[in-house]
């Protein structure tokens, strides 16, 4: 999105929850699941009315997390017409989830760890993984791969749930060294049925490790609707299971994601254990660019969270109140895509790895094994 | 048996007499004194002492940050101590008996041998995994299974096994020591049976040396673990009858030390391969196989493997000794190779 425009200002509630999958297990559950949509905080309207004008934060973080959510539209927009001119990776598009990103890893600082998936691109930008590398990593290039010193961040996560006890683990260690930094790691609403999730919020609780685990329900695992994941339909809940706090949020609203996250993270930083925060959003584009959601879903699915994009909501919210302006807009589209560029450019220039790097890394001294296949390595193919 | 401890950096240290376990527990309070990073956790480590008492002591002498039971989830185990080792601490993890390994095996074969590899090094996890394993003492179901060749198998991972007490603490504190992930399997039926003269203090015996435990010039018996004094017992009768048995025991599994297997074999050229492990794709075979590509012309006789069998490892206590190799096969296959 070069230049977002407000459309609708209507609250069309979500449509996909009225259409019954096929492997719908009860009618009523896609009821109550349509039911709890409204059970969440949020704190401007999708038209971008103020509905909470107490907690809303500064205007300074509000701009900042307006800026954050175009770049991280834009790196999105970007990583599919490059994927189609054969310059990207198969990329996971998070278009339209910006809020539950960005609003949620603005939370923290360099100092606390990050634990992405591969939908979390906007988040790990956000956090502060460079341009040029995460490009690079999905290029699946080396030089993608090497997280940079001063940052607390893993590469994406590819299996699903199983970084969530990395993330207890680190926490876990912060606390045992005497600092404050906490642990941030995310996952979905399919990610949320796997056993490491639910281990990993036990163990977090039980050890009262410093936390915040972020479950982005976007309505969908690939081709399977929430509802058809789960017979819960509130998955913030899950929480008081572990006697840990939940909270449900408006993922489409940045300052609410941002405000309960903080809070979050305050908590987790005062030595009151973790927190599941569930962001309410939706996966308006395909589970990657090679995805074809026309299999498994009808354009009315998706058409009712246009007009919840939450770029569009927070610039609304923004000009109404005059924070912002067109013209400070444009300056920003600018910006950001020079930015952009100058990234791609760098990630153009890094080189392509040899055929023995694939056996760098395995341990910090080779075994005799590795030192052999290297060998074999180049002389087959060359350094 | 009578294992001659052969620590690498003994320097002038006294010894003691002590259990497999005894040097164990040894080496961990050695750990934890040395390093304020080394942090031991598991299921029943901390009041209790574990199960075999491995760790008997260790959280009333160094606290309950340091030694710590947790929930009883062994992928949540495995999960956490990645995210400790990611953290800068050098987690010490108990799994209460490798059978109980299986839950954790999406966190090992997913992402314990592949942090150094997918971070370009940026992060490397300096964790240990401890767990018994192996029969002999009539456990119930579950609690003798032999799963290192998953591991041997599993890229960036380290697996030791060690025989005896000596060589039991000098591998666990180089394991600890190490920077990337290790495997510590520890026979059960070695925790009591045999006490030897342990050295005090610190020492490390180096991952990737194998031991040679009896010299011979006829036949290569290469074995490790709980094995080892099985292969020990067959080779003791063979020498009466004048057959010389050399026993190597290769201590870790990976890195593998074939430069002594392979001098061995070009020795002997009759090979012999013990493990309680299932047949098909044990770690004997990738022995079996790298003996076969590096000196097959040395060979005068077939490898013959005595192994555990193709099917679950069985509870049924009196006729558990029919799964687990006992002496008697392993002298049969000795009298095999020899009379090819």
């Amino acid at each position: 999105m070069s230049k977002p425009t407000a459309k609708s200002k209507s609250k069309t509630p979500p449509k996909s929850a009225a259409v019954p999958a096929p492997s719908d297990p009860t009618a009523a559950g896609a009821a109550a699941y349509a039911d709890a949509q409204g059970e969440m905080i949020q704190l401007i309207a999708p038209d971008g009315t103020v509905t909470q004008p107490e907690r809303l934060p500064d205007v300074s973080i509000r701009l900042r997390l307006y800026h954050l959510m175009r770049r991280a539209r834009h790196f999105d927009e970007r990583a599919w017409v490059l994927y189609r001119t054969g310059r990207m990776g198969v990329f996971p598009p998070y278009g339209g989830m910006e809020a539950s990103q960005v609003g949620t890893a603005a939370a923290l600082t360099p100092d606390d760890w990050l634990f992405p998936t591969y939908r979390d691109t906007g988040a790990a930008l956000t956090y502060g993984l460079p341009l040029a590398q995460t490009i690079a990593y999905w290029r699946t290039s080396p030089h993608g791969w090497a997280m940079p010193e001063n940052l607390k961040v893993l590469p994406f996560y590819i299996p699903i749930a199983t970084q969530y006890p990395h993330a207890v683990g680190a926490a876990l260690a912060e606390r045992r060294r005497g600092t404050r930094n906490v642990a941030m790691a995310y996952i979905g609403d399919g990610g949320s049925s796997e056993g490491d999730f639910h281990e990993a919020l036990n163990f977090a609780g039980a050890l009262n490790a410093p936390c915040v685990f972020i479950l982005q329900n976007n309505g969908w695992a690939i081709s399977v609707p929430t509802r058809s994941q789960t017979r819960a339909t509130n998955l913030s809940r899950r929480a008081e299971g572990y006697g840990i706090p939940g909270v449900r949020v408006d993922g489409n609203d940045v300052l609410a994601t941002y405000r309960v996250t903080a809070e979050a993270v305050q908590r987790a930083r005062d030595g009151e254990g973790p927190t599941l925060i569930e962001t309410v959003t939706y996966r308006v584009k395909p589970h990657t660019v090679a995805d074809d959601p026309s299999r498994y879903r009808t354009a009315e699915d998706t058409a009712g969270w246009d007009a919840r994009d939450p770029v569009l909501r927070l610039r609304a919210h923004l000009l109404a109140e005059g924070h912002l302006t067109e013209e400070a807009d444009a300056e920003i589209t600018r910006e950001i895509e020079a930015e952009f560029e100058e990234a791609l450019r760098v990630a153009d220039a890094y080189p392509e790895p040899t055929p023995a790097e694939i056996l760098d890394h395995v341990f910090a001294e080779p075994t005799p094994q590795l030192v052999r296949q290297r060998a074999q390595i180049l002389a087959e193919e060359g350094a | 048996m009578t294992a001659t401890p052969s620590p690498t950096q003994t320097k002038t240290l006294t010894t003691k007499t002590m259990t497999m376990v005894a040097a164990i527990n040894d080496a961990l309070a050695l750990a934890l004194e040395r390093d304020p990073a080394v942090h031991i956790f598991g299921e029943d480590v901390g009041v209790m002492g574990g199960v075999f008492r491995a760790t008997d002591g260790l959280q009333a002498r160094f606290g309950a940050e340091r030694v710590f039971d947790t929930p009883l989830a062994e992928a949540g185990i495995v999960g956490m101590g990645i995210g400790m080792g990611l953290a800068g601490l050098k987690p010490v993890a108990e799994i209460q008996f490798a059978g109980f390994l299986y839950p954790a095996l999406d966190q090992v074969l997913s992402h314990l041998g592949r942090y150094r590899h997918r971070t370009r090094s940026r992060y490397h996890l300096p964790m240990v995994v401890r767990a018994p394993y192996g029969g002999g003492v009539h456990t119930p179901e579950q609690h003798a299974d032999s799963p290192e060749a998953i591991l041997a198998h599993t890229p960036g991972v380290k697996v030791v096994i060690p025989s005896t007490p000596a060589d039991a603490k000098g591998l666990l504190l180089a394991a600890i020591e190490d920077p990337d992930p290790v495997f510590f399997f520890e026979a059960i039926k070695l925790y009591r049976s045999l006490k030897e003269e342990v050295p005090e203090g610190h020492y490390t015996i180096p991952l990737g040396k194998a031991r040679v435990v009896t010299a011979g010039d006829d036949v290569t018996v290469i074995t490790y673990g709980g094995m080892v004094e099985v292969a020990q017992k067959a080779a003791d009768a063979a020498r009466a009858h004048g057959i010389g048995v050399e026993v190597i025991d290769l201590r870790t599994l990976v890195p593998l030390d074939t430069e002594t297997i392979l001098a061995s074999v070009q020795k002997t050229g009759r090979v012999v391969i013990v493990t309680e492990a299932p047949r098909t794709n044990g770690f004997h075979s990738e022995i079996s196989a790298t003996i076969a590509e590096e000196a097959i012309e040395y060979l005068r006789s077939p490898i013959v493997r005595v192994t555990g069998f193709d099917a679950p490892y069985p509870p049924f206590t009196s006729i558990e000794d029919v799964y687990r190799p006992n002496p008697v096969r392993v002298a049969k296959a000795i009298r095999q190779v020899m009379a090819y």
